[in-house]
């Protein structure tokens, strides 16, 4: 900032208020972290103190890695999560260029359909989802999540990439076709690079969702082989009972898979949020 | 052989008609630049020419061929954008090759074109430069350059020097014009530059709200008006119209004069005040106010010292006027501006 324009107080005030907001917000993960590291009447005695010599322990990570098959939840998860986001965003950006690109009649009446299910929360449809998931036999498949959280991200990646495709050049595209490429090749080419940034915003916003999602494993596909981790790390908080050392565990070693991704997305993701602010 | 034939061409966007019966005929190696207010409808009669929009009726044929149903890489043309629309992932020799490249031409041609091009275009430094380290001009001569080596029957160019600077759009223009003696290609431009289109074009046709207000040479045009839009688009300061009856001429009617064609004189026909002076060096440009609050401009060669305010009069050879009737259409019959109408 210029120094001109600088005003002690107000950058005081700016940074104040952007420190109290990240300790609010990293306080929970915080507390998760280092009692994961604590024996179990630690976490309950002290719950806010550093783990030290007498009450540190990794019986929580123990328990984890030896009780239920954690790397195959884990691999679970992450296929689920990937092979979504990749569906959402192939189909979101199709759909886009369509919408941007192509005038057809009904064109309007489309886009407002395909957004719909911003409105509708898809866990409404959960006795119908699970009735056709019975009926083509994909209950207790990775297929059924996959397919029900493509459907539900669609409406928003459809809604904000179609804004995107609209700001790329016409010119361009035009350009393209008299050169003699096809419109897939124009799709791929030349429209996702410059759109790139608003992919990665639209696979942030869906990753977590789906990431962190139970509800959806829990009622497709709760067999052993097909749990989540999210759906994994519920056997340990019991009715009567919680091993809250497993629990803790379990959710911090859940945190890193999506902080890799999201570090991936983030330079682009920031593109995204800001572009179109300044020119 | 002509390049490129209009037959009674007509393009509706829904309920609205943006050209009404285009007919025009471009011969072979000629350059010809369409010129009219924006909105008139000269992209859009490019891009139908193009292919990039279908006409609602008429028959396009290019090189001989009709080319209504055939897609806009297999009618034989190239086409410049106004934002240069080069592939920002590819280099510039990329850029220019791919084109070659979907017609499944052979390595060592394309080859050969593209440093052809490059050589004619001076790109040769920056062939494995991508377009974002490029500056505007040069990001122009490669999509000039993308064209040239297409060798197409036709060239179209959609105002491609509007995105440069002053400088550098005289420059592009006279490379432009070089090309176009070398190639000796037929060429479609647009363009809402009146100097683009005189120093440019062998015929120009202006249009305005979707329809051809005259086709002809600059000289033609300039000289010889058919009309007040074309008298006044054309020719910069712009021509002065002025009320006919300030010279005796009959009512609704109108008299144009181009501003070179008027002098300060001691007594002139038209009484006239001094608003403005704008001096120039080469010439004198002096914004008067008429006695009915018309503005003319008087173009005056040299540089003259002139205050603002000052009362004057006007002098102007007949031979020089135009006579427009209240509709704008140019009273032709060589008679006196006394003539009735």
């Amino acid at each position: 900032m210029n120094k001109a324009r600088r005003n002690p107080f107000n950058l005081a005030a700016a940074h104040g208020i952007l420190i109290v907001y990240t300790i609010i917000a990293l306080f929970p993960v915080f507390v998760i972290l280092i009692n994961s590291f604590k024996e179990r009447r630690s976490i309950f005695r002290e719950p806010l103190a550093l783990p030290h010599s007498e009450s540190f322990s990794t019986v929580g990570y123990e328990t984890v890695f030896n009780q239920g098959d954690f790397f195959l939840y884990f691999q679970n998860s992450l296929i689920v999560t990937v092979a979504s986001l990749f569906f959402v965003l192939l189909f979101g950006a199709m759909a886009a260029f369509a919408l941007a690109e192509y005038k057809f009649k009904g064109n309007t009446l489309m886009g407002l359909y395909l957004a719909l299910g911003i409105m509708i929360p898809i866990r409404i449809g959960t006795v119908a989802i699970l009735e056709m998931m019975v009926s083509t036999g994909l209950v207790n498949t990775l297929w059924a999540l996959i397919l029900v959280y493509t459907a539900q991200g669609l409406p928003l990646a459809v809604f904000i990439l179609s804004e995107f495709m609209r700001q790329v050049s016409d010119d361009l595209k035009n350009a393209g076709r008299i050169d003699g490429l096809s419109e897939y090749t124009i799709f791929f080419r030349l429209v996702l690079p410059l759109v790139r940034p608003a992919m990665a915003t639209v696979a942030v916003f869906n990753m977590i969702p789906i990431w962190n999602d139970l509800w959806f494993p829990l009622i497709l596909a709760p067999a052993e082989e097909t749990k989540t981790l999210t759906l994994g790390s519920q056997v340990f908080i019991g009715q009567f009972v919680t091993d809250w050392n497993a629990v803790l565990s379990a959710l911090s070693m859940a945190i890193l898979p999506v902080m890799v991704l999201y570090v991936i997305f983030s330079r682009q993701l920031i593109r995204g949020i800001t572009s179109g602010a300044v020119k | 052989m002509t390049a490129l034939t209009l037959k009674n061409v007509n393009k509706s966007f829904g309920k609205v008609q943006v050209l009404h019966d285009i007919n025009l005929e471009v011969e072979d190696g000629e350059f010809v630049v369409f010129i009219g207010p924006s909105g008139c409808g000269k992209s859009t009669l490019l891009r139908v020419i193009s292919g990039l929009e279908d006409a609602t009726s008429g028959e396009i044929t290019i090189g001989g061929d009709v080319v209504n149903s055939v897609p806009p890489a297999k009618r034989g043309i190239a086409m410049v954008f106004q934002s240069y629309a080069l592939y920002p992932h590819l280099t510039v020799k990329a850029n220019m090759a791919l084109g070659l490249k979907q017609e499944r031409r052979p390595k060592d041609e394309i080859e050969a074109r593209v440093a052809e091009a490059a050589r004619m275009l001076s790109l040769g430094d920056y062939l494995d430069r991508r377009p974002s380290e490029l500056s505007g001009g040069q990001r122009q001569r490669v999509a000039i350059g993308r064209a040239v080596v297409r060798q197409p029957k036709l060239f179209l160019f959609d105002e491609p020097l509007s995105n440069l600077d002053a400088a550098l759009r005289m420059n592009t223009r006279i490379e432009i014009a070089r090309l176009h003696r070398t190639l000796d290609a037929s060429m479609v431009y647009v363009t809402h530059d009146q100097t683009e289109a005189m120093t440019l074009a062998d015929k120009i046709v202006v249009l305005r709200d979707g329809r051809v207000e005259q086709v002809g040479s600059p000289m033609e045009l300039y000289n010889n008006p058919a009309n007040q839009f074309v008298a006044g688009f054309l020719g910069a300061p712009s021509m002065n119209f002025l009320p006919a009856e300030l010279v005796g001429g009959s009512a609704g009617t109108k008299i144009g004069i181009r501003p070179e064609h008027m002098r300060l004189g001691a007594d002139g026909p038209i009484k006239a005040v001094v608003s403005h002076v704008e001096n120039l060096g080469g010439d004198t440009n002096v914004l008067a106010e008429l006695s009915d609050g018309t503005q003319v401009t008087v173009r005056l060669f040299g540089q003259h010292q002139i205050a603002p305010d000052q009362a004057t009069t006007i002098v102007y050879d007949e031979a020089d006027s135009f006579l427009f009737d209240r509709d704008g259409h140019r009273i032709r019959d060589g008679a006196p501006v006394v003539a009735s109408v």
